[in-house]
């Protein structure tokens, strides 16, 4: 296993966007902040983006309302932004910079529109790295640390753009929905055919007023298409310049550590810039001189002796035994992974036994991730 | 309801859903919702009924669940439940389902190959909004009121549902699907949709662990599918830890009262190193042991606060079907099914 070095990635001017992806419920927005936190910290003008904050971490970091601006976090030695995406605002901002006023308001208003904004499939992970792609543009930052919405499959945030764009070239939707577009081309004839065809089908489902609500809005749409294909490439592109650092979270769990192999594998696939991988949560030991097993037999042992003394180490070293016996089964799936993928770069952090949602604990917890990695034992 | 019927009587005992033929399982991500929603599955299914497991996310997880190869989307029997009853498991692939609904609604064969070709599946299941999440509760419904001859083919449906944040969003999709599409077939399926989530016939579970966010999660989206007027179900503690200690000996630990030096003399007799930093090891390892129960002891008190029955279940360490089984007894001596 090769250890991941997470304050070299932290401190090197030339990282400039760190990723946080992994699957839901891995600490993966918390993690996210503590590595915001300790870059500040350690001296770089970081800003942080987050998608779903709980709502107590959010509040350590003075995110009180979602407000879709960068906040400076109060408390903290040296430069910490932070801002909580929302999408709705985001997608509003996208459509006001591609076209006129009197085009944005219409589009704006648009029934269609305002049901796409909320709850298109995807338009969280698009979002998402639309105000990446914003902030970085801005210049003000010079790390900017995202965390990734927790999506029903942990890599669509990394289809996104792609998807955006499929959508902007679809031949289904300038075909079907914008008819007029369609004249004049080739094909007129089986082109008529399948549309009158689909456009029929579509009215049966759908009733013409929801039909008339979509037409209108690709029309208004239509002048801005370029300029969300040119925003979608150049998202795609930031996400493998160098300078962008891709951290996959994971727990010692084994869906966890399934989701992160997929990641793995899917960031090499892409050629995206991987920096590793964090196992969160891993549980740790005070007392590994005494195994699993050494500790339930004393337990045992001590059962057949009568008296307080005997009682007490027997409490205490069950609690010991379980304790071994998670950290071995942990131990055992994260070397499984490491066989599975021995190029990729591992970093593991402790077990917290309190909930991190403030500033002392994200410290905590940034120190955590940086400690150098235990020697594994034999 | 024959099947349900044989169940009832061969039990002889009221469980907490009698009633409902759709359960729908939700959760915060990573808190072991598919888990819970198989061993629910399998409880339902004991004394000779049927129930049929929805995967609605894609990801196989009912395949390596039950140990068998990836679903296609059919419905595939994947466990027998004790007592002579079935559980059948569906992935559902969005793409095969908007042709399957096409085409059964409003017998649309030739033109929803003709949609295939030019991207309009794709576009409906990937772009527009909801509309994968109106396939998805649209099959669960159309399993949950299948019949044959006058009776249903499942006594009970079970979803693994989408997580807690957007499952009012999913079950409410087709309400806003109803206001969209005013009139015509869409509207009329879409309100027969709601009408089932709405009854009494469904229930909502929410899989939780004994940790702040996915408890804060499951009251917010409790009182988020109140709001919805979806009827809510149960809350269902995962892998809640036991204690290993007895209760003096836990407070002691807590208060850092632990006596030192009988827990030397009591490791001495035992012949284990009694040195100062196995005795401090030991110490704070029960402290933290004492510490978690106390935390997941105060996070329970929370879930009381919405007035659901409460289901706990342990953390198993296997991860073979087995696991299933025992939680689905688990699920059964509680009163779920």
């Amino acid at each position: 296993m090769t250890p991941l070095d997470i304050e070299t990635l932290l401190d090197d001017p030339k990282t400039k966007v760190i990723v946080c992806c992994g699957s839901g419920g891995v600490g993966k927005t918390t993690l996210a902040a503590a590595l915001g936190l300790r870059a500040a910290e350690r001296g770089r003008s970081v800003v942080t983006l987050t998608i779903d904050p709980a709502r107590r971490l959010a509040q350590s970091l003075g995110l009180k309302e979602l407000d879709n601006v960068p906040r400076r976090v109060a408390g903290v030695k040296g430069e910490l932004h932070a801002m909580m995406l929302d999408m709705k605002r985001t997608f509003d901002e996208v459509v006001e910079a591609h076209t006129t006023p009197v085009k944005a308001a219409q589009i704006l208003a648009n029934p269609f529109y305002q049901s796409l904004s909320s709850s298109f499939a995807g338009t969280q992970e698009y979002m998402a790295m639309e105000k990446l792609g914003q902030l970085r543009a801005s210049g003000q930052w010079d790390l900017i640390v995202v965390d990734t919405p927790p999506a029903r499959s942990a890599l669509d945030f990394l289809d996104a753009p792609k998807r955006l764009g499929r959508f902007l070239d679809g031949r289904f939707i300038r075909m079907v929905l914008v008819p007029a577009k369609a004249g004049g081309r080739g094909y007129a004839r089986v082109v008529h055919v399948g549309l009158s065809l689909l456009t029929a089908t579509m009215t049966k489902l759908l009733g013409t007023q929801l039909l008339t609500d979509v037409q209108t809005f690709v029309a208004a749409m239509d002048t801005m298409f370029g300029g969300l294909r040119e925003r979608a490439d150049a998202t795609a592109a930031l996400l493998r310049a160098p300078g962008t650092a891709f951290v996959v979270v994971a727990a010692p769990e084994p869906d966890a550590l399934r989701e992160a192999s997929y990641f793995v594998d899917r960031l090499v696939e892409e050629k995206m810039p991987l920096a590793g991988v964090v196992v969160n949560r891993m549980q740790q030991t005070a007392v590994p001189r005494i195994s699993a097993t050494h500790a339930a037999a004393a337990a045992d042992a001590l059962d057949e002796l009568a008296g307080t003394d005997a009682r007490l180490a027997a409490g205490l070293l069950r609690v010991h035994a379980e304790r071994m016996s998670v950290q071995t089964t942990e131990k055992r799936r994260v070397d499984g992974f490491s066989l599975a993928h021995p190029n990729v770069q591992l970093a593991s952090v402790r077990a917290f036994a309190r909930d991190v949602h403030d500033l002392a604990g994200l410290r905590e917890l940034g120190a955590a991730v940086c400690q150098p990695a235990q020697p594994t034992a034999e | 309801m024959s099947h349900a019927q044989a169940g009832e009587s061969r039990h002889g005992v009221d469980t907490d859903w009698d009633g409902v033929r759709l359960h729908v399982v939700t959760g915060k991500g990573g808190t072991g919702k598919t888990t819970v929603a198989a061993s629910l599955a399998l409880a339902l299914a004991a004394g000779g009924r049927r129930t049929l497991l929805v995967e609605c996310e894609g990801r196989q997880g009912l395949a390596r669940l039950f140990d068998c190869p990836p679903l296609p989307y059919a419905e595939r029997r994947v466990a027998a439940a004790p007592d002579g009853g079935i559980v059948y498991a569906l992935a559902i692939d969005p793409e095969e389902a908007l042709v399957e609904y096409l085409d059964m609604y409003y017998h649309l064969g030739p033109a929803g190959r003709g949609l295939r070709r030019l991207g309009g599946i794709e576009f409906a299941t990937t772009i527009a909004p909801g509309v994968r999440d109106v396939l998805l509760t649209g099959k669960a419904y159309e399993a949950t009121r299948r019949r044959v001859a006058d009776e249903y083919v499942y006594d009970a449906v079970v979803m693994d549902a989408p997580p807690t944040g957007r499952i009012a969003r999913f079950l409410n999709v087709n309400s806003e699907v109803a206001s969209l599409a005013r009139v015509g077939p869409v509207n009329r399926q879409a309100e027969s949709i709601m009408r089932l989530i709405r009854s009494p016939q469904t229930a909502v579970h929410v899989a939780t662990t004994l940790e702040e966010m996915p408890v804060q999660e499951t009251i917010d989206a409790i009182a988020e599918l109140h709001a919805h007027e979806i009827p809510t179900g149960a809350i269902i503690v995962n892998r809640a830890h036991e204690p290993l200690l007895p209760t003096a000996l836990l407070k002691a630990a807590s208060a850092g009262a632990i006596d030192l030096a009988a827990l030397a003399r009591g490791l001495k007799e035992a012949g284990l190193p009694a040195d100062d930093d196995v005795i401090a090891g030991l110490a704070t390892e029960a402290a933290e042991h004492a510490e978690q129960l106390s935390t997941e002891r105060r996070l329970k008190a929370k879930l009381r606060a919405p007035d659901r029955p409460i289901y706990t279940l342990p953390d198993l360490d296997t991860t073979d079907v087995g696991r299933i089984y025992a939680l689905a007894g688990r699920l059964r001596e509680q009163g779920a099914a």
